[in-house]
Parts: C-alpha cells; structure tokens; sequence
C-alpha cells in the first residue's frame, strides 16, 4: 500500500489522525495532514483506508497492492 | 420539473420524532430531485431541489459549483449569514484562507487537551440537576448550558456575562424568531463580542479566541474577528445543545443501549457516532448552484437554491443492506455520516462536539444509574419542524 496526501486541498477535519495516527498527524497551526508513513504496514491498512473514506475532502489517495518503492 | 411541495425538510413520521416523514423517503425513492419550499427565518422561505440519498449528498456538498449561496452583503442589514468572518459566507480560496486561521485551533490534539475543561464543567452540570432534585429539566440544567460554557471558555467569556450570552445565543437560532428580531440580537451579540476582540487586542487571552488574535491578529479586521466568534458561538452551542437532549432521550427510550454508553466505555466513541447519524441535529444545509450542473443526471440550474436533508441521507448509508438504519444500534456503529457535513464546509468544530458528547453522556448515566423520564414518554416535546432538530423539555428522576 501507498498512501499520498494533498495538503493544498485538506480541510483539517481530523479523521485521518484519529482512524490512523501512526500513519497521518496534524499541523499545529493549522491543522493539515501531514503523512507519517508513506508505505504503512499491513496491520495498518484497515485504518488507512477508513480515514481515506472519512476524508472529507479526498485529500488521501490510497494506492492498494504496491509495494513500498 | 415538478411543483414545488410546502413539506418541512425536517418532517418526522406521525407520532415517530426520530423517524423522517414518509414523504422524505418518498423522495428518496424519486429519481428526481423534488422541489420543495424550506423555511428560513432569513430569506423567509425558499425553493430548493432537495437531495436526500447519501451518495448524491456527499457528491453534492463536495462539489465546488454549489456555494454557500450567502455571501457577505455590506449594504444590506446585518444578520447572522450576512456577516463578514462567518465561514458560511466564504467560497473557495477566500473559505480556505479564513479557515486556517481556525483548524489550528480545532486540531484532534488541541481538542484532547480541553478534556479537563469540559469535564469540569460536566461535573458542575451534573451537580446542578443533582440539587434540583425529581423533575430536573435536562434541557434547561444540562444540555444547553454544557456547550454554551465549554464556548465561553473558548471565547474567554467573563462569569458574569454568561447569562445574557447564554439568551443570545438562543435567539440566534430560533426559527420561530422574525427577521427584525434576529437584526436586533444580531447588533446585540455584534456589541458584546466586539468589547471581547477589543480585551484581546489588548492582552489576547489563553483561550481560543486569544489564540486566533495572537497568531493572525494583524490578517484580519475586527470586524472579521466578531463575525468568528459569533460564528463560533452560534455554530458550538445549538448543534451540541440539541444532541445531548436528544440523544439522551432516545437512549432513555432504550434502556438496553443506554446500558452500553454507560457501562462500556471502550463502546462510548462508536456510540456517539451512531447516535449522530440517527439523530442528524443540524436536519437540512443549503446550498446555491453557481453554474448549470447536475448531480447524478439530475439538472439544476444556475443560481437554484439546492437542499441536502441530512436526515434523510444519514438513513441511506451503504450499511442500508445490512441492517434497518431506522432502527438505533449504538454497538454497531456507521461507518460514515454527513451529519457534520462533507466537502471544505465539513463542521470545522466536530471533533469538539464529539469530546462533549463522549464525555457528557456516559457521565451522566453514571452519576444517575437509574435515570428515567419524570413525566409520560409522550409529553416530551419534540422540535421537529425547525432546521435544527431539538428536544424542548427533558423532566427527568433517578
């Protein structure tokens, strides 16, 4: 699995952080996604994919089945 | 394209107040869009399509071409939409922009650590319907005052005006209320929060409100800044106010599930998410087309109003062929909602309102194991034809 974020368009919602918090945080500031682990193991995956269905804005795009490169 | 029909968006089933109305299913079922006519304290009444499948909602509050439809008019009076800082009158860039300047402050971490906070405040609610003994109205002792606090904390409201912010607050969502009214309350609320800015100007508190004015002060106008925390205010107290009152109703309606919030705190979060879909406090979010665009094939048409029943959506989720979404199972909680919303405009203070609720619920319960409504099941009354759904009496014994 691969896992991208979109700063730009994040809306600082917060689901990713509390579906996935080893693999996504967020900015102090202002809140944005920041990606922890860009190619998270299988026993995160679940959550992954939750918080990319949360997502409010589309901003995590989830590519499944890749390996990490 | 079909007549407009004079049916509340938030109708509920006779005698059912949870339940949406046969005739918004019945739209559901349509392939059209209906359009009905939506009341609005603002704008009197308008006509809208109305969208109330769960896949055409999301489609729909996530797509660019459908504004806010209220932007900020400095000619006409003042209201509650009309106003510079409130974020439901921002669009693209200009919303994003407006909007940084807050998510900081609503950040999963930064609202963890308010827990201390709101369970004090709990507690203090808690021992308020305590002293009022048999007959305590949760309403009046509970529900509203808990979220109107944890705001004045956020704000940095002094004690002694929390009475009168409290009054003012609750006139600003008051559907029953005429225009001129909510002007006045509005220059009201205008005054008090602009004495407010101006303290933070002065020395900005530690506190929400202090917090935006220290980091982005010299970005934004004071106007801009009393439009934010009326927004807050507004948006903070009567969304959390209605779905601790109607939440606790339904759960007092089923003992079995109450059971579960109070004794199984690992089950609590997935309980509220349940109890946030089923109770959909905020029943309807407008909308205005900004170019012809469909959703789904459905057209509509440049500058029509557009309606999403959340209500209706939030009983159409994917989980529809697994189990009855009419029916309440907080064990079994939704994968998704739209309660909050979906897209930029998605409730900036959700997970705020979530800390409330997963704090508030299972300590009342605990603090009243044998909680039980004071009067007949069917004198509790029920706010179902207002935008914001909500429970008007709540006479509780233990």
């Amino acid at each position: 699995m691969n896992v991208d974020v979109d700063q730009p368009r994040c809306v600082a919602a917060g689901h990713c952080v509390s579906a996935a918090p080893e693999v996504f945080d967020q900015r102090d500031e202002d809140g944005v996604v920041v990606l922890l682990d860009e190619t998270p193991g299988e026993h995160e995956h679940e959550r992954v994919r939750e918080a990319a269905l949360l997502c409010p804005s589309a901003a995590i795009t989830v590519r499944e089945g890749e390996r990490p490169s | 394209m079909n007549e407009p029909k004079p049916l509340p968006i938030a109708a509920r089933a006779e005698g059912c107040p949870f339940t949406p109305a046969d005739e918004l299913y019945e739209m559901q079922r349509s392939e059209e869009l209906p359009r009905i006519m939506v009341p609005s304290p603002l704008l009197d009444e308008f006509e809208a399509a109305t969208i109330t499948r769960y896949e055409d909602a999301k489609n729909a509050l996530s797509d660019t071409r459908l504004r806010m439809g209220f932007v900020f008019d400095p000619e006409a009076p003042r209201t509650m939409l009309n106003q510079p800082g409130n974020l439901l009158n921002y669009n693209g860039a200009d919303h994003s922009r407006l909007r940084r300047m807050l998510t900081g402050a609503f950040t999963v971490k930064r609202v963890r650590s308010l827990r201390p906070m709101i369970e004090r405040i709990v507690s203090d609610r808690l021992d308020a319907v305590e002293q009022a003994g048999a007959g305590a109205d949760l309403v009046q002792l509970f529900s509203t005052p808990i979220p109107t606090l944890v705001i004045c904390e956020l704000l940095g409201v002094p004690y002694a005006d929390r009475a009168d912010f409290q009054h003012r607050a609750q006139v600003g969502l008051d559907v029953n209320t005429s225009r001129e009214t909510q002007i006045r309350n509005l220059a009201e609320m205008d005054e008090y929060m602009a004495t407010l800015i101006a303290s933070h100007r002065e020395s900005p508190g530690d506190n929400l409100l202090g917090s935006v004015v220290r980091e982005h002060g010299d970005e934004l106008t004071d106007d801009e800044l009393v439009g934010i925390g009326n927004m807050l205010l507004i948006a903070g107290h009567e969304t959390t106010a209605s779905m601790l009152s109607a939440s606790t109703t339904l759960l007092l309606r089923n003992p079995d599930q109450l059971a579960v919030v109070r004794d199984e705190p690992d089950a609590v979060d997935g309980a509220v998410e349940e109890l946030l879909r089923y109770c959909s406090p905020a029943t309807a979010m407008p909308r205005q087309a900004a170019a012809d665009m469909s959703v789904r094939d459905q057209e509509i048409g440049e500058g029509e109003r557009v309606v999403v029943s959340v209500l209706a959506a939030n009983r159409d989720l994917p989980e529809a062929e697994e189990r009855d979404l009419d029916e309440l199972d907080v064990r079994n909680p939704p994968k998704h909602h739209v309660t909050f919303g979906y897209g930029a405009h998605q409730c900036l203070g959700q997970q705020l309102a979530r800390m409330e609720l997963r704090i508030a619920l299972p300590a009342l319960f605990n603090r009243f194991p044998t909680l039980r409504f004071a009067c007949p099941e069917e004198d509790i009354e029920y706010r179902t034809k207002a935008l914001v759904f909500g429970v008007r009496n709540l006479p509780v014994t233990w």
